[in-house]
């Protein structure tokens, strides 16, 4: 017996781990350095987001939800840092020959 | 078969793969984000385990400081690494080493698949004496009463190691500064993260800390996330690591092990015995130690990492 939560939970969850399996396919599948970091963030952002926003229905309280968008948040925040820095890095290398 | 088992055994066979290919990665560097990437499964395999606390540590420094420090050191060493690819083992010497690692790998699985099932266990009795302690994780229970002598000496271990770090340094540069010098002017993404993220990070930290007497967390997960915080401050080149000359700096280091032998030796007056608590006084005192020794982690971890001092003290 499935209620309402359980089925957006299910649903979000799925979303979300589309957004983690395109995002590894293009990760894999990319050319070069930026455009596999593009990959990765959405992975990052929209993949995470979705999975934690299924899984709040299934927290444990108001305290519990809110450490998982606290984690969303930080990851994000990591994420988006780490992405910047390897392209900054990127560019001062230069081109790819 | 379940779908979480066949998640397991998933698991298990990415860790094995992931350690391969740490093993077989030509360059440094990329052996080293493997090792990350394995020890980061390895904590996933450790939450399946229900060892919580385990998995906190690995995840905190088998795989965060431990990747940084050997980050740095395969930068280190990028200069030489063409070099040494040219040289090979000789064929005797290879073939003794996989002879070796057979030997271990089979002595290894015989042990494991004769345990008895299910196996031998003190987790009863391990906890039995909780409410007498005041405490709600054995596992914190395990490491700092029931076998606080060896928790002692791991912090021994941790001073030593930076000492031996140290050891490294010029006679010209002893007391003087190590790890990235600051910049006058700092922006750009890694500046702000590190702007934002301390607050956060020391607040979660000393949650774990405080969190561990009774559920997963503790002095040395605490320690090692104040220890990060510490080294993104230092790799935005937003701050100096303190020259290791530095009076309050040496006392931090030491804080940890000193507090718990000072404490350890009160235990002969006060509870009739070495690192013996009083009764009904013990979680206070367990607290007190735990605090000591996240300051000794989190001043240890940074300094470890940097290096020795390779400047004067400007």
């Amino acid at each position: 017996m499935k209620s309402v939560a359980d089925i957006f939970t299910i649903v979000a969850v799925c979303a979300g781990s589309f957004f983690f399996l395109a995002g590894t396919v293009g990760l894999l599948r990319f050319p070069d350095s930026l455009t596999r970091l593009h990959a990765l963030t959405k992975a990052d952002n929209l993949g995470l987001g979705l999975v934690v926003l299924g899984l709040l229905p299934q927290a444990n309280g108001f305290l519990g939800g809110l450490k998982l968008v606290a984690v969303w948040l930080l990851v994000q925040l990591a994420g988006a840092t780490v992405a910047q820095v390897i392209a900054e890095a990127l560019r001062r290398r230069g081109p790819p020959p | 078969m379940t779908i979480i088992e066949a998640l397991d055994i998933g698991l298990a066979f990415l860790v094995l793969g992931v350690a391969g290919w740490t093993i077989a990665a030509h360059e440094a560097f990329t052996a080293v984000i493997g090792y990350v990437v394995y020890g980061l499964l390895l904590a996933l395999v450790w939450v399946r385990l229900f060892a919580l606390d385990v998995a906190l540590t690995e995840a905190a420094i088998g795989s965060g400081v431990t990747g940084v420090l050997l980050i740095s050191a395969a930068v280190r060493l990028r200069a030489s690494e063409a070099e040494m690819m040219h040289e090979r083992l000789g064929i005797a010497p290879r073939l003794v080493a996989a002879a070796l690692c057979l030997v271990a790998a089979a002595a290894l699985a015989a042990v494991v698949l004769d345990m008895p099932d299910p196996g031998a266990t003190l987790a009863p009795q391990a906890r039995q004496p909780l409410a007498e302690l005041g405490l709600g994780n054995a596992i914190t229970a395990v490491l700092i009463a029931y076998r606080a002598f060896d928790t002692m000496l791991e912090k021994v271990v941790l001073v030593l190691a930076v000492i031996g770090v140290w050891s490294l340094s010029t006679d010209a540069n002893w007391g003087g500064l190590a790890g990235p010098t600051r910049l006058e002017r700092t922006e750009g993404p890694l500046a702000f993260l590190a702007q934002l993220l301390p607050p956060l990070g020391i607040i979660v930290a000393l949650h774990i800390v405080w969190v561990g007497a009774n559920e997963p967390g503790g002095a040395f997960q605490g320690g090692a996330l104040l220890s990060a915080m510490a080294l993104i401050v230092l790799m935005a080149r937003l701050r100096e690591a303190p020259a290791i000359g530095r009076r309050w700096l040496r006392v931090a280091l030491i804080s940890g092990p000193v507090v718990f032998l000072a404490i350890g030796l009160l235990g002969f007056a006060l509870a009739g015995g070495f690192l013996a608590y009083p009764l009904g006084f013990a979680k206070p005192v367990i607290v007190f130690i735990e605090v000591f020794m996240t300051l000794s982690v989190a001043a240890t971890l940074p300094m470890l990492v940097i290096g020795p001092p390779d400047r004067r003290p400007s």
